[in-house]
Formats: structure tokens, C-alpha cells, sequence
């Protein structure tokens, strides 16, 4: 069985990157992903820095933008909106859980 | 080749109008999207959802799977000899999957009649994501994983086949449920000299024989004796950092929690979880003639009533 180690990126706040990665990695066009940051649905490591960068685990929310934007044909409105309520739908879920 | 039925899959009949695919789709998706469902088989039902989309919302794809005819479901089945002349004599389908092969012909449309025309269009390769389960040690200590999953490969005719690959990659101690890692250029190959893909591994921890996780906690069942809870004691319990010695205070009841801070799982920043011992009270399934007689004087000596303000509120 073939067994590759490979070069691996972990999606977290230990890394950095531009919006232009983003936009790369995850499929989106830079003004829909400056779209979702004036929506506060991704956010940069500081607000005020420019050109801004974000931590490397704003990719997955990326990529759940490009997959919600491409299976349910989502315009930006909506998108965000939709993004919204899935944040505060995991921030309810771990508050449950913490709760016990 | 195995055959599939997208129109059964969405729920259709043959003749499904280009609405009704959509709107039969959008229901599934509202249903099995793994990015808003809970369903545990979301994920892979969503797969075969979209599979059916994709082919069935393309009229040239449809009109290339409608050809094929009727199967029962998984059925293997020749592919017509069309294929082989699209793909060039010796091209072998035998590996090959329906959904992989009507997207080859997706990749052509449009260069009908002239496969130079399809083969200048580059395409990068697609983005696979896979979900590894890490254990709880692993998250404490740190470790690797092996990851498997089936891979495209083109084959000479161009021909998309799924290779088993297997990437061995480094847990960081303090790895936390959910957190993805990137390997670059590991996904899918580019078509026609596109870049490939990236490949996306999902960490979530496995469930433990002995520790529940909830978030950076650990939570851990600590069956006690009646009277290790009446009396005290000092017991032994295991946390993913080894055993450790826990003071049980005199009338310590069923369901408290208690604390052990930091022994719960580490993370790459801040402080790590607590591990929770919750009490609950066990009692002797068989008692000696002499176990009995204890607890007899002792119902008899005590004046105990734990459902005191059962009758009182009564």
C-alpha cells in the first residue's frame, strides 16, 4: 500500500493569509468574499490593517460559501444571510453542549 | 461499470421535466446539504443527489445517460460502443464510474465531432475532502493518522479511474473536532495541463470507550460504592495523561461533577480542558449473608429519608 507524507496546512489561527488565497483556494471571486467580510461572515485578523489578512481557517468558511453558492444557486444577499444563521446555529449548539 | 439511477435517486419519473429535476433537487439538497443537515448519512446521500443533478440538469449529459437505457440499480452494464470510439479503441471502462465518465463528456460538450478541440481546454482538478477520525490520546499526545480514499487518475484515453491513495499526516497535539487541514495539490489532476486539486482532511475525534468529549472537556463516569460516597475516599481514576489519585469528600451524592482542572485535552493555544469525573452510585448486584446483615442494621439505625420532600410537598 502506497503511503505519501505529505506537505499538510492546518485550517487555523496559527496561520495568515490575503483575500487573494482565499479566493483561490476556495473558489469565490474577491468581491464576493469582501462581500461576506462586510457582512462580518468572515472576518480579518485586524479590521483596521490594509490590505487585510485573514487567519488560515477563514478558508473553510470560504469553502462553505462557494458549496452553499454553487448547490442551492445562492446570490450574495442570500448567501450571507444564510451564512449568518449557520454561525449562530453552531455558536447555539456548542453553547448546548457546553451546558450539558 | 456499475449503473445508476439519477431519475429514481431524485425521486423522477424518465420524462421529468427540466423544472421538476430542479425543484426535486432543491428539496433533497434542503434535506441531505452536509453543510445544514444533521442527518449522519447527509453526506453521503447529498453525494448521490448532486451526482444526479449534475447529469440530468445538462441536456447533453442527460441525453448521453438516457441512451444507456433502463437498469436496475448497480446492475453492471456494457457501455454502448459509442464510448469507445469517443475515447479511442482499448480505452477500458471496467473501473470506471458512470458519474466520471458522463462529466468527460460534459468536459467535450461543445467540441463534438473533434476531440482536439476538447483536449486544448485546460481544467484544474477537482477538491476532495475527507473526514479522519483522530483518537483522544492522540488529540493529548499528538500523533499521525493514516487517511484513505479513492483518487481519480486519467488514464492514456483520458479516462478518469479512482486509485486508492493512502496519506499518512501529523495530528498536532491539540487538534480539535472539525479542524481541517489542507494538503495542496493533492486532489484531483488537472485536465489537459490544469492544475490538480487540493485535498481537505476533516480531524473528528472518535468517540472513547471511557471519556465523552465536549469540546476541550472530557467527561468520565465514576461509579462509586455507597459507602466510598457515605464514608470518603480516595480513588484512582485514568485521564489521557495517565492515572491520577481523586479525594472523595464524605457524602459526596449521585450526578456531582467533579473538576480535575487542565486534565482535559490540550490546546495549541490557552489553557486546556478540565476532566469531569461524574458521580454516579453503584450497588452490589449479590450480597453475602453478612454484606446483608450490615445493611439491614443500617436501615434499621438510620433515619435517612431521601424522599422526604416527595411526601412533604405531597
Amino acid at each position: 500500500m502506497e503511503i505519501r507524507l505529505s506537505e499538510s496546512i492546518w485550517l487555523d489561527e496559527n496561520g495568515v493569509c490575503t483575500i487573494e488565497h482565499l479566493a483561490q483556494v476556495s473558489g469565490l471571486s474577491l468581491d464576493e468574499l469582501r462581500g461576506l467580510v462586510e457582512s462580518g461572515v468572515i472576518e480579518p485578523t485586524d479590521p483596521s490593517a490594509q490590505p487585510p489578512s485573514f487567519y488560515l481557517q477563514a478558508i473553510t468558511t470560504a469553502q462553505t460559501a462557494r458549496r452553499l453558492r454553487d448547490d442551492f444557486e445562492l446570490e450574495r444577499g442570500g448567501l450571507a444571510l444564510a451564512l449568518t444563521l449557520l454561525k449562530r446555529i453552531r455558536a447555539l449548539e456548542d453553547e448546548l453542549q457546553r451546558r450539558g | 461499470m456499475k449503473y445508476k439511477d439519477y431519475y429514481q435517486i431524485l425521486g423522477l419519473e424518465r420524462g421529468a421535466s427540466e423544472a421538476d429535476i430542479k425543484k426535486a433537487y432543491r428539496k433533497l439538497a434542503h434535506q441531505y446539504h452536509p453543510d445544514i443537515s444533521k442527518d449522519p448519512k447527509g453526506e453521503e446521500k447529498f453525494k448521490e443527489v448532486a451526482e444526479a443533478y449534475a447529469t440530468l440538469k445538462d441536456p447533453e449529459k442527460r441525453a448521453e445517460y438516457d441512451r444507456l437505457g433502463r437498469h436496475p440499480a448497480g446492475e453492471e452494464f456494457a457501455p454502448p460502443p459509442e464510448w469507445q470510439s469517443h475515447f479511442g479503441s482499448g480505452a477500458s471502462f471496467d473501473d470506471v464510474d458512470l458519474a466520471d465518465i458522463l462529466a468527460a463528456f460534459g468536459r467535450s460538450a461543445g467540441a463534438r465531432g473533434g476531440r482536439q478541440q476538447a483536449e486544448s481546454f485546460a481544467m484544474p482538478g477537482q477538491d476532495y475532502e475527507v473526514r479522519t477520525q483522530v483518537t483522544v490520546e492522540q488529540v493529548y499526545h499528538g500523533g499521525e493518522v493514516d487517511v484513505h480514499l479513492d483518487l481519480p487518475e486519467y488514464d492514456a484515453h483520458g479516462l478518469m479511474h479512482r486509485v486508492p491513495r493512502t496519506f499518512r499526516i501529523n495530528i498536532p497535539k491539540g487538534a480539535a473536532s472539525g479542524q481541517r487541514l489542507r494538503l495542496p495539490g493533492k486532489g484531483g489532476p488537472g485536465f489537459n495541463g490544469g492544475p490538480p486539486g487540493d485535498l481537505y482532511v476533516s480531524i473528528e475525534i472518535a468517540p472513547h470507550s471511557l471519556y465523552r468529549v465536549s469540546g476541550r472537556d472530557l467527561y468520565l463516569d465514576l461509579p462509586l460504592a455507597p459507602w466510598e460516597a457515605v464514608l470518603g475516599a480516595q480513588v484512582q481514576i485514568p485521564t489521557p495523561g495517565g492515572t491520577v489519585e481523586l479525594k472523595i469528600h464524605p457524602g459526596t451524592t449521585a450526578g456531582r461533577k467533579l473538576r480535575l482542572g487542565g486534565r482535559g485535552l490540550p490546546v495549541q493555544r490557552g489553557a486546556a480542558g478540565d476532566l469531569f469525573a461524574v458521580v454516579r452510585i453503584d450497588v452490589p448486584n449479590v450480597t453475602s449473608a453478612r454484606e446483608r446483615e450490615l445493611f439491614e442494621q443500617l436501615a434499621a439505625a438510620s433515619a435517612f429519608n431521601p424522599r422526604r420532600h416527595l411526601t412533604e410537598n405531597g
